[in-house]
């Protein structure tokens, strides 16, 4: 159900951001969606791609360092406060939402969601009548474009 | 833990009154100017500052006295400062050399005697006890950790296992077939000794080992806990360099709250690296000794290098001589921001305190307007990465924190990428100071 990111950790100086994405291009990995934490000083890259194991390997092969966390992914009712009755339904189980962002790709306005409890946020969520999208119905959103 | 150890003194003269103490330093610092004189490199640097043997009135005279550096022991090669008759020569010994030629030191029959009594003093003053066999793993040869300590076990009566350096599987056999009670070794080679007992399958508190009598480098509380935790032994620190006599100069009693210097055998300063100006006591400075008692190759104001603080303050133990903290780096090192003395030493201690293992940084200086700024740059290890950026930033945070609490004064923390700090020959390299580029 849940679906896999990388998070690599980046300084903040020019052409620390190419580098991951020079990897991951020349393992043949296609990023499905991304989104940049910054601070002053260092960034947090998040990725997904379809084969995260793969991802993983190639960038710690060149030294970067990675973490594997897990989001969940739900489509938004694509009308006013579609995204407020999502949130809602973190609300009710008492969950914060950490961070989140688009998936940029399919026909659907989705949004990746990570929280402090993925099984319990995806309990609490279906309980609100949200619909999650499964990792697998999600990529293959992608292939079929 | 075992029971606290009873409190013994080897020689009464560490329990010298301060009088008593006063006196004898005198006496037998002019006695030292008296027989430096036979030195052509002392005589002439007496006569500059005009320094006879008549002229020491007490021991703070010792600041009339030319400072030596290492670099005076190297023009001195190989045995140049001797003050004796070649004759006379019991024994040499050298260090170790690391940079470029070895530099020697001499003994007569009598430095020798004094020095196992030096070696005598600490062991027993943590515990060795003439029904004890100790195993000694330093090297035996050129050193003085090997043979000063053994003299001084068997002035004390124990027993000795001289087991020298390396084959650490076979170190780990003699400690589990003849049971010793005491480790004498490094501190990072006794944690090498446990890592390669508990790879064989023997648990290092199984080896029945009761105390530790580690020096030779310097080493942290931190490290002493590991020690400690690792064999079930309480463990020692002792300091000493070849140039001043070897190992004994200095040694912790049961207190442990700092090493007692033998200053009825050396007169100890702790200076202002740059100013060369005494520091107050509790204040990290550059140690120097002067030597009261050597015959052979007396020394007088040696810059060790070494930075330590020193304790006036009485002991519980009773011994009155002075003590010295723990080296806590050396003043090479040393790096002055913003009118603060800074350490590398002292960041890797904040570092130590923050993720439990010394990782790799960087301290670079630079002076863009008028101020110093000092930025610390820590590389983060793979486990310490976390996604969320409210933990890296609090991880940074607490980096910050403790730099401020060690050194007292603010750097810059920034993390950077594993292993894109530069290393060179193994060493990382620690300071990069800009400011000297543009001198």
């Amino acid at each position: 159900m849940k679906i896999r990111q990388l998070s690599l950790f980046l300084e903040n100086r020019p052409g620390q951001l190419r580098v991951p994405c020079k990897i991951l291009g020349d393992a043949g990995i296609d990023v499905l969606t991304m989104s940049l934490a910054d601070t002053q000083q260092f960034g947090i890259l998040r990725l997904v791609v379809k084969d995260s194991e793969a991802a993983k390997k190639a960038l710690e092969a060149q030294g970067v360092v990675v973490n594997l966390t897990e989001l969940l992914a739900v489509d938004v009712p694509d009308r006013p406060g579609g995204l407020a009755s999502v949130l809602e339904g973190f609300e009710k189980a008492g969950l914060s939402v950490e961070y989140m962002y688009p998936f940029a790709r399919g026909p659907r306005a989705t949004l990746l969601f990570r929280v402090e409890d993925p099984e319990r946020a995806e309990k609490a969520l279906s309980q609100h009548g949200v619909q999650l999208v499964p990792a697998a119905e999600l990529l293959a959103r992608t292939a079929a474009r | 833990m075992n029971a606290p150890l009873e409190n013994r003194l080897f020689d009464p003269a560490e329990a010298l009154p301060a009088d008593a103490l006063r006196s004898l330093q005198t006496r037998r610092l002019a006695e030292t100017v008296a027989r430096v004189s036979r030195v052509p490199f002392y005589r002439e640097a007496l006569a500059r500052v005009g320094v006879t043997p008549e002229s020491i009135r007490s021991p703070d005279d010792v600041r009339r006295l030319p400072f030596t550096v290492k670099d005076d022991l190297r023009r001195n090669y190989p045995l140049g400062l001797l003050a004796v008759p070649r004759a006379e020569v019991a024994r040499v010994h050298g260090s170790s050399g690391t940079t470029g030629k070895p530099t020697f030191v001499a003994y007569t029959r009598k430095d020798l005697e004094g020095w196992s009594g030096l070696c005598a003093r600490f062991l027993v003053a943590g515990g060795l006890r003439p029904e004890h066999l100790v195993h000694v793993a330093f090297g035996y040869g050129l050193f003085t950790g090997g043979f000063g300590l053994h003299q001084g076990i068997e002035r004390v009566g124990a027993g000795v296992i001289p087991a020298a350096g390396g084959n650490t599987p076979r170190q780990v056999m003699l400690l589990r077939d003849l049971r010793p009670e005491v480790l004498v070794c490094t501190p990072s080679y006794a944690l090498h000794v446990a890592e390669v007992a508990r790879a064989e399958g023997t648990d290092p508190r199984d080896l029945g080992l009761r105390l530790g009598h580690f020096g030779g480098e310097p080493w942290t509380e931190e490290m002493r806990l590991a020690i400690e935790g690792e064999f079930g032994i309480a463990a020692f620190n002792n300091y000493g360099l070849s140039e001043v006599v070897g190992p004994g100069v200095s040694g912790e009693c049961a207190a442990r709250g700092g090493m007692h210097v033998a200053e009825d055998h050396f007169v100890v300063e702790c200076v202002e690296p740059v100013s060369l100006e005494p520091v107050p006591d509790g204040v990290v400075g550059e140690l120097v000794f002067t030597s009261l008692t050597k015959e052979a190759m007396p020394i007088l104001r040696y810059r060790t290098r070494d930075l330590a603080a020193l304790d006036r303050s009485p002991c519980p133990c009773g011994r009155t001589g002075v003590r010295m903290g723990r080296v806590v780096g050396r003043s090479d090192d040393m790096l002055i921001i913003r009118g603060v003395n800074v350490f590398p030493s002292q960041v890797e201690e904040a570092l130590l305190r923050v993720e439990g293992a010394a990782p790799h940084y960087l301290i670079e200086v630079a002076r863009p307007g008028t101020l110093d700024e000092a930025v610390v740059k820590v590389e983060i290890r793979p486990r310490d990465f976390s996604d969320e950026m409210r933990q890296m930033v609090d991880l940074r945070d607490r980096i910050d924190h403790e730099i401020h609490s060690v050194t007292g004064i603010r750097m810059k923390v920034e993390l950077v990428a594993p292993n894109t700090i530069t290393r060179s020959e193994g060493k990382a390299r620690r300071v990069l100071d800009h400011r000297k580029e543009r001198r």
